[in-house]
């Protein structure tokens, strides 16, 4: 199914997804999208597949469980917030707060990644939530983060570009970070995580989740993982416990 | 609600969407690029106010204050007019040229003067062209109830009412006018509802300033103010982000970029990573402007004659993207909102917590532009690596 | 319960009252009633004496098993809190005189105490009269929906803060398109949290109580204050985090010691006394006292109740700048007054006059030694001095010229907040760093006697007082209220002090009349933004 978004208002869009997904439908296209928000949100289903042409809005895919998303474009704010299962893909970059609370599925970004990615993901009942993207990210990477997976690979970096941001990891009470490439210490939110180099047990669990990512763009494995990578894990489970006067 | 047309008597919090383009070469494009951009943020307000501030759209006047005025009832206006008459020279006056949108009601009398203090007066008032214009559009507003000025600079003029954004570039008729600035708010206000001079954009002479988020820390920042005389009657945050880019640019002569690194302060563990001399300068801001940092989520584009800037706070609570195409800079709440004015961008980069993207006239070089390379003022330095 | 016998003698001798105005004559006492009933388990006990041996105040004997001696109990719980056995219960004696509204027991026993000794009624410790305090009517804002709280747990939260003199602005020029500051900036004092010490002198308190709280100052980055009992040798290594303090007895008061703390204090006046001086005894003034306070061992330290180079205002730049001079012009300069009625305008003079620093101390603040009258009926809340002197120097543009440190009475990181949000640069505690070392509030500090060995200098008392472990519970407590202090700014949704620091439209209140939020320059509760 095809449909065009220009001057299409988001819940005129969502609603025609959603009857055409209850009616079997299982392909979309959506064509000039600009700004519309909340596409895939809600949606069950791992047959559907939603290809967008354009910039969709914030809360791709919230709620999502199970379709796969491609975005032929950048991807704004809180992109798989509190997903469920599925994939979103996005080809270029994405912005702030992505995977927000996401439980299961995959986040793929080819480009940049903004601030307060992966916050508060978390894993359970053997879905684990993974956020690939190709290019760096910004401040608070894996804020409060309780379970899953950041891979942060810094494809196609500028001079001097800091890998990730300020205060990475702070709060973080579970799931691990990988950042290829060197990382300043001082960017680490030591109080709750730790740093220190990825082991082959690590690329091992990276390699799929990387080799899904490159295959998505065509990108080449080991280009991707050619390179050392650092490990930011939580230092604690319960990081709070000695916080209270109790 | 007060009385009067306009309700001063409670602060309004709100959140928006923000537009901003600039020609860096001068050219002069019409206010339909800016309602497309402003239209796709249409969410992010909720029709309680919109407003949009145009550069050098009086070439034929560029020397003369422009002063949009509104009013509620003809004795409002005859009492301004008044004070105008005796303290400018006014050279033109006409009515702001309207059309009826069905999403713009009850709307004010709307008035617009090019006024000029005349040499003897300004002499003996002893103070520059701006303070003196400055003052009486302070007047004008604080004793005058139904008045209100909304609009003060040379060649530049703000349109604002109640309503979306979009609808009131219509009411407003923008498409005939050209501007090598176009700034653009959409409201989402969460009390004030029908205040058409608590929209945005805030002007303070050629200064406008739209803004998203509501501040945290307004009640040091106003307290602060109103040590330096400034009245934060408008009870708008906005306000208060307007007199404080008045107070430390204009007033303090601080470069536009370090002002936005006192509003949006970098963090002590950060300073403490800088190059000594750096270090010594963000401490003294610190020390010096703790009152004026503004702590909790905004995002503002402020615009003066040759300028426009966006900048967000210091943990990057509300968004802000840029972009560049050719000699434009366009800088937005979001990516859609850049692509309603400029479908193509060559380059899209969304600015660092705290970190300034600033457009000059005649220069090329974008401040804040990835690939530029560190700037004066870049508070926000982060370690390489 | 025993009691001292009633005695008779010597009341209604003739030509008594014609001598009221001589040194008054002790007469014995008529019963009095016990502020403390002591109660004790024989079957529990396990008859190892250790409550004798712990009462400071020898109120307790042994006679086949711990005797009491009401009169002297204090109730500071010392015997109590060291009986292995718990068999010890103090509890506040239940009133045997008959209910009076306007005669309570307390005015009662001062009248009857007063008439036995025709002296000064004394006591120690902070005002402890039912006075409106006014924190408890103040509530603070936090974040909903329209701006988001800040969780303190994760994100960067900044309590550091500057006390001294900030100019007005900063002058930036450009160098090679790089900014420089043109301005130049006086010495200022930075700490980690706004929560500094408040002066105790060396022999007002013991040095091991000092000592106990120098280390925590230094553990935590903040300020403590030596009072005006001069710098003892065992705290030099401290002396980088400590106000000095210059008062009207002048002891241990020299160039060296001057130069050798953070910031040197003008003491005018104090919460619990304004007004007031005050003495060490001559038996107080041991070897080590002496020393440090550079007066022969037994004498009186007399502390006269003004500076007696200060009758007015500009006597008073001239000591701030001889000071300066003194110092070469890198220590800043704090004056210390209570908190009186035309606080606002004398916190002004002191600004103008020089000072880096006013230190306010509201009426509530304690004392070691104080008159009774004094302490309970002089001066102002520290809420309102706070409030009108932010609002006196702001009006006058000259808020940035000195730091404003408040104290007297704050109990926890709210009132701390609170006296933040009113527009205090810092606050300064006392009491509740004593209480962190024992202190019960028993308000006896003045006898020397204290068991817990914080307001003593009998060294069979202050040895139980170990400064290390002292300054563990002191800097837990700057800890914990700091660590509160951050959960409260991160419900504002702010992430640095001074977004807090005068931000009275974070407070409001609740009870208080018309005129007093006026005065605070808060609104009520129910008022929006």
């Amino acid at each position: 199914m095809r449909i065009d978004a220009r001057e299409l208002h988001y819940r005129e869009l969502n609603r025609q997804i959603r009857e055409a997904v209850a009616g079997g439908e299982t392909r979309f296209e959506l064509a000039n999208v600009n700004g519309q928000r909340y596409i895939g949100d809600g949606i069950q289903g791992e047959k559907v597949q939603i290809d967008i042409e354009g910039v969709p809005g914030n809360d791709l895919g919230a709620f999502m469980d199970g379709p796969t998303v491609r975005v032929r474009g950048n991807a704004q704010d809180a992109v798989a917030n509190t997903m469920n299962a599925g994939r979103i893909v996005v080809e270029g970059r994405a912005g702030d707060v992505l995977g927000y609370g996401m439980r299961g599925g995959e986040l793929f970004v080819r480009g940049k990644v903004g601030y307060r990615v992966g916050i508060h993901m978390k894993a359970y009942r053997g879905r684990m939530p993974v956020v690939v993207a190709g290019g760096t990210a910004g401040d608070f990477l894996g804020e409060y983060m309780a379970g899953g997976m950041l891979v942060v690979l810094g494809l196609e970096r500028q001079d001097g570009e800091p890998l990730i941001g300020d205060w990475c990891g702070t709060g973080m009470h579970g799931g691990v970070i990988y950042v290829r490439g060197e990382v300043d210490p001082r960017l680490v939110a030591s109080k709750f995580a730790s740093m220190g180099p990825a082991e082959e047990k690590d690329r091992e669990d990276m390699r799929p989740h990387v080799e899904a990512f490159c295959e998505t763009f065509s990108l080449d494995v080991e280009e991707a993982l050619a390179g050392a990578f650092v490990r930011m894990a939580a230092i604690s489970h319960r990081p709070y416990g000695a916080k209270y006067a109790v | 609600m007060s009385d009067s047309g306009f309700d001063r008597d409670r602060r309004s919090v709100s959140g928006c969407g923000l537009s901003g383009m600039m020609s860096l070469t001068g050219e002069r494009v019409t206010g339909e690029a800016i309602r497309d951009s402003i239209a796709i943020l249409h969410e992010r307000s909720n029709g309680l106010g919109g407003g949009f501030a145009a550069y050098g759209m009086y070439p034929h006047r560029k020397d003369q204050f422009a002063l949009h005025i509104m009013y509620y009832g003809a004795e409002a206006q005859g009492q301004a007019e008044a004070v105008l008459g005796e303290a400018f020279d006014v050279l033109h006056d006409e009515r702001i040229p309207t059309r009826p949108n069905p999403g713009v009601v009850d709307p004010p009398d709307l008035m617009r003067y090019f006024v000029l203090p005349p040499a003897g007066k300004l002499e003996e008032s002893g103070m520059s062209a701006e303070d003196y214009v400055l003052a009486r559009v302070m007047r004008v507003n604080s004793e005058i109830p139904d008045a209100f000025v909304f609009s003060s600079g040379k060649n530049m003029g703000a349109f604002k009412a109640v309503g979306y954004a979009e609808d009131i570039a219509d009411f407003f008729r923008l498409e005939e006018y050209e501007a090598y600035i176009w700034i653009a708010h959409g409201r989402f206000p969460t009390n004030t509802p029908g205040w058409w001079a608590g929209a945005h954009p805030f002007t303070l002479l050629d200064w406008a300033v739209v803004h998203n988020g509501e501040i945290s820390s307004y009640g040091i920042n106003k307290r602060y103010l109103e040590m330096f005389g400034y009245q934060c009657t408008m009870r708008t945050d906005t306000e208060v982000m307007a007199y404080l880019l008045d107070l430390l640019i204009r007033r303090h002569g601080l470069p536009v970029e370090v002002a936005c690194d006192v509003l949006a302060a970098p963090f002590w563990e950060q300073i403490e990573r800088m190059p000594e001399e750096k270090q010594r300068l963000y401490t003294m801001l610190r020390q010096v402007y703790g009152s004026a940092l503004v702590n909790g989520p905004f995002a503002i584009i402020f615009a003066r004659d040759g300028e426009m800037v966006g900048v967000n706070d210091r943990i990057k609570l509300r968004p802000l993207v840029a972009a560049r195409k050719d000699k434009w800079l366009y800088i937005s709440s979001e990516e859609a909102g850049i692509r309603g004015m400029c479908p193509e961008p060559d380059l899209v980069w969304a600015p660092r917590a705290g970190q300034p993207v600033i457009g000059r006239l005649g220069s090329d070089v974008v401040v804040g532009e990835p690939g530029v390379g560190e700037t004066a003022g870049m508070g926000q330095e982060v370690p390489s690596g | 319960m025993g009691s001292s016998s009633p005695g008779r003698e010597g009341i209604g001798r003739p030509g008594e009252g014609a001598r009221a105005s001589a040194r008054p004559r002790r007469v014995p006492a008529y019963r009095r009633s016990a502020e403390f009933r002591w109660t004790h388990d024989a079957e529990r006990c396990a008859r190892c004496k250790r409550c004798v041996q712990q009462c400071g105040f020898k109120a307790l004997s042994w006679e086949d098993g711990p005797v009491v001696d009401p009169d002297k109990c204090v109730g500071c719980h010392r015997c109590e809190t060291f009986c292995p056995q718990e068999a010890i219960a103090v509890v506040p004696n239940v009133q045997h005189y008959r209910p009076h509204p306007l005669w309570g027991q307390a005015h009662r026993q001062n009248v009857y105490l007063q008439a036995e000794t025709g002296g000064v009624l004394l006591t120690g410790m902070g005002n402890d009269l039912p006075y409106p305090i006014l924190w408890d009517h103040l509530l603070l804002d936090a974040c909903q929906v329209t701006n988001p709280s800040i969780d303190p747990l994760r994100e960067p939260m900044e309590l550091r803060s500057y006390l001294g003199r900030i100019p007005d602005k900063v002058e930036v020029k450009m160098k090679d398109g790089r900014p420089e500051p043109a301005t130049e900036m006086g010495p200022v004092l930075q700490v980690e949290t706004p929560i500094i010490f408040a002066a105790m002198s060396y022999g007002s308190i013991s040095l091991n109580a000092q000592k106990a709280i120098a280390m925590a100052a230094a553990e935590c980055g903040t300020l403590w204050n030596t009072g005006e009992g001069g710098l003892h040798e065992e705290l030099k290594p401290y002396a980088d985090r400590a106000f000095v303090q210059c008062a009207s007895g002048r002891f241990g008061v020299h160039a060296d010691y001057l130069n050798a703390g953070a910031a040197i204090e003008i003491k005018i006046g104090q919460g619990a006394k304004p007004g007031i001086g005050g003495h060490l005894p001559g038996e107080k003034v041991s070897a080590a006292v002496s020393e440090t306070r550079m007066i022969p061992v037994g004498s009186d330290a007399l502390s006269p109740a003004p500076q007696h180079d200060i009758y007015s205002i500009e006597d008073l730049k001239q000591l701030i700048f001889a000071l300066k001079e003194a110092t070469n012009y890198e220590k800043p300069v704090s004056v210390k007054i209570a908190a009186v009625h035309n606080v606002a305008a004398i916190a002004s003079g002191i600004v103008r006059a020089g000072a880096d620093m006013v230190y306010l101390d509201g009426f509530r603040g304690g004392t070691g030694a104080a008159p009774t009258i004094i302490r309970d009926h002089l001066g102002i809340p520290i809420e309102i001095a706070i409030a009108v002197v932010d609002q006196q120097l702001r009006e006058e543009g000259i808020r940035n010229r000195a730091s404003i440190v408040a104290a007297g009475g704050i109990r926890s990181s709210a009132d701390a907040a609170k006296a933040i949000a009113l527009g205090a640069d810092a606050v300064a505690v006392g009491t509740a760093a004593l209480l962190a070392l024992g202190c019960t509030l028993c308000q006896k500090c003045y006898t020397g006697k204290c068991s817990w060995g914080i307001t003593t200098q009998d060294p069979r008392l202050t040895r139980r007082l170990d400064p290390y472990v002292g300054s563990k519970r002191v800097a837990n407590l700057v800890r914990g209220w700091s660590a509160e202090l951050e959960e409260i700014l991160g419900a504002m949704g702010v992430n640095a002090v001074e977004s807090l620091r005068g931000s009275r439209e974070r407070l409001r209140a609740v009870g208080l009349d018309k005129t007093t939020l006026e005065i605070l320059g808060v609104k009520p509760a129910g008022v929006g933004a």
